[in-house]
């Protein structure tokens, strides 16, 4: 077996188990924790405080208005790297065929030479954070490990994908073996680290915006 | 009468009415086929017309011939051109004439002849399985005639993907045991020209170069001569701009595929692909598959027949055999793994609430029957 088979058959065929595996334990964990009772009268009604989770989920999606000076830029940056991982993740074709190979399913891409432009774009932006994590020394005393990895290990995704799109340094077989092994790599360290935030983050806005809504503050 | 290998190949064009003239254009030719600098046309003319012919030894093991059909086609040199004129064709059950104990014994003497000097070409993958009994001439399996061959060679070249990496032989389950010549000989220099078959040019052009310089050529990993294999089918298709423009033949009959689009999502092995196909072309630079409007199966790469579907993008997931790639397949791993992590999930929380009440109730949670624990 050469490495290329080993990484998109056993390798991924593992990664995905561990993936699969994590994410549910992890939202298993997480959904079915006790939460303290309020012995406090609700100020709102459940479809009113259901609402203010709601209202919250959305307006911590956006910057507030008395901060965006100081927020804003940094959500940008934020926003700009996710939608760029976002393209050439789901709308790159040789993605497409994989994931269509996964869910059956399959749907129209963006030119091969856009979405190269995207990665180099969205491959910037990442130094970016990792700059503004580092210099920032607010942000600097609040990572560990966790921040660090997590980084890498998307960063390593992009970095060898684009690799195997340039046909950089190795024969395109290799390079295609190592960006699929580091898309291994990245599944099985998803639902332990902090790039669970794209399960996480969501619900634990809407519960947070429902509990203050329940005593009627708005968040 | 001198032996035909003790003739110069200046004498035999000699002999043939061949003027110097247009061997140096045919040289020229044959540089310029296997890029080579322009500089090396004059030389190798130089250098062939002083060369003793060598001899060459082909031998043809578990294999379907459509190598040696294919060399039989090559058109910069032409077959009989490279056996009367530039080797010493001394062995070769398909093409020559005699046949039985006759045959045998023009291979003994050959080798006997020339022992140490000749260049020995094998096609086709070597069975080892029940004795070598799977494949034998002359009463002598394939497995003894090789090591018996390879002692008395210069080099071995290996032509076709079934004697340079096993080829369908070796593909799985290999009920012949086979395996290429380079896991049976290792104290011999190899050249592997690999494809299924190969181009026709490759294998002359190939002959040619170790011929002219006696040396080996540049070889990547798989001992295949970078001239040819240097780069991959995608780099050199014509197809290239439509893959870099995401404009994809979606089947065989659409309308992408009547305007030449790039066959990647119809299975097209070419970027993992190094062969000459889409330079060199065949039927004398004619066209190539993928100019046929076929993907590249990737023949020229070691196990291509173990790679799953010839039809399957490269981009797909292997998750089991050939063929075998399913959404079902992913849904039966994916909701297996979850399953597992539910059921851990649900005992982690039930730690977790135990810890918590524990905490919140340090006195409590000694009597839980008297003071049953809260709905939460």
């Amino acid at each position: 077996m050469d490495l290329l088979s080993f990484s998109r058959g056993v390798g991924l065929k593992v990664a995905m188990a561990i993936f699969c595996l994590g994410v549910v334990w992890r939202i298993f964990g997480f959904a079915l924790l006790k939460i303290r009772r309020d012995y406090n009268k609700p100020r709102e009604s459940i479809l009113k405080y259901s609402i203010g989770g709601l209202m919250t989920t959305m307006a911590r999606s956006w910057p507030h208005r008395e901060f965006i000076g100081r927020t804003g830029p940094g959500e940008a940056l934020g926003y700009s790297y996710h939608l760029g991982l976002f393209a050439v993740v789901l709308l790159y074709t040789p993605h497409i065929l994989f994931l269509g190979s996964l869910v059956g399913v399959t749907w129209p891409g963006l030119p091969s030479s856009l979405i190269t432009i995207i990665a180099v774009l969205t491959l910037t932006l990442f130094l970016a954070v990792l700059f503004r994590r580092v210099t920032n020394p607010v942000m600097r005393m609040l990572s560990n490990f966790d921040d660090y990895f997590s980084w890498f290990v998307t960063m390593l995704v992009l970095v060898t994908g684009l690799a195997a799109t340039a046909h950089v340094g190795a024969p395109y077989e290799t390079l295609l073996a190592v960006h699929i092994l580091s898309v291994d790599l990245l599944l099985i360290w998803f639902p332990f680290g902090k790039l669970m935030h794209a399960f996480y983050i969501m619900p634990s806005r809407a519960i947070n915006g429902a509990l203050l809504a329940r005593k009627g503050a708005t968040s | 009468m001198p032996l035909d290998s003790d003739l110069t190949v200046g004498d035999m064009l000699r002999l043939h009415g061949v003027s110097r003239r247009s061997f140096i254009k045919f040289c020229t030719a044959t540089v310029s086929a296997m890029a080579l600098p322009p500089w090396m046309g004059p030389a190798m003319a130089a250098q062939l017309m002083d060369a003793h012919r060598p001899s060459v030894i082909y031998l043809s093991f578990q294999e379907c011939t459509g190598c040696f059909e294919s060399l039989l086609r090559s058109f910069a040199p032409t077959i009989e051109n490279l056996i009367f004129n530039v080797v010493s064709l001394d062995y070769d059950d398909t093409l020559m004439a005699a046949s039985g104990d006759a045959a045998e014994t023009a291979l003994a003497q050959a080798m006997q002849q020339n022992f140490g000097k000749y260049v020995l070409v094998i096609d086709g993958s070597v069975p080892t399985g029940a004795g070598g009994a799977c494949c034998t001439v002359g009463g002598k399996s394939a497995v003894d005639t090789l090591r018996e061959a390879a002692k008395g060679a210069a080099v071995i070249v290996c032509v076709g993907t079934c004697s340079a990496f096993g080829g369908i032989p070796y593909a799985n389950p290999n009920p012949t045991e086979a395996w290429p010549v380079s896991a049976i000989i290792g104290d011999k220099p190899i050249i592997n020209v690999s494809g299924c078959p190969p181009i026709p040019e490759v294998i002359t052009g190939t002959l040619l170069q170790y011929v002219t310089t006696g040396k080996l050529p540049d070889l990547d990993e798989q001992l295949r001569p970078k001239a040819f294999f240097g780069n991959t089918i995608h780099d050199r298709c014509y197809r290239r701009p439509f893959y870099d423009e995401g404009k994809f033949a979606k089947s065989f009959d659409d309308e992408g595929a009547r305007n030449g689009w790039c066959l990647y999502e119809l299975g097209c092995k070419g970027p993992t692909t190094y062969n000459a196909c889409a330079t060199m072309k065949w039927n004398g630079g004619t066209s190539f598959p993928i100019e046929s409007g076929h993907g590249c199966i990737g023949c020229s790469e070691p196990s291509f027949w173990d790679k799953g579907s010839l039809y399957a993008p490269l981009a797909t997931a292997e998750w089991g055999k050939a063929g075998d790639n399913s959404p079902l397949r992913t849904l039966e791993l994916g909701s297996s793994a979850a399953a597992i992590g539910g059921v851990v999930g649900v005992a982690s929380a039930g730690v977790g609430r135990w810890r918590q009440h524990r905490s919140e109730h340090p006195i409590d949670s000694e009597h839980p029957i008297a003071n049953p624990p809260e709905d939460g």
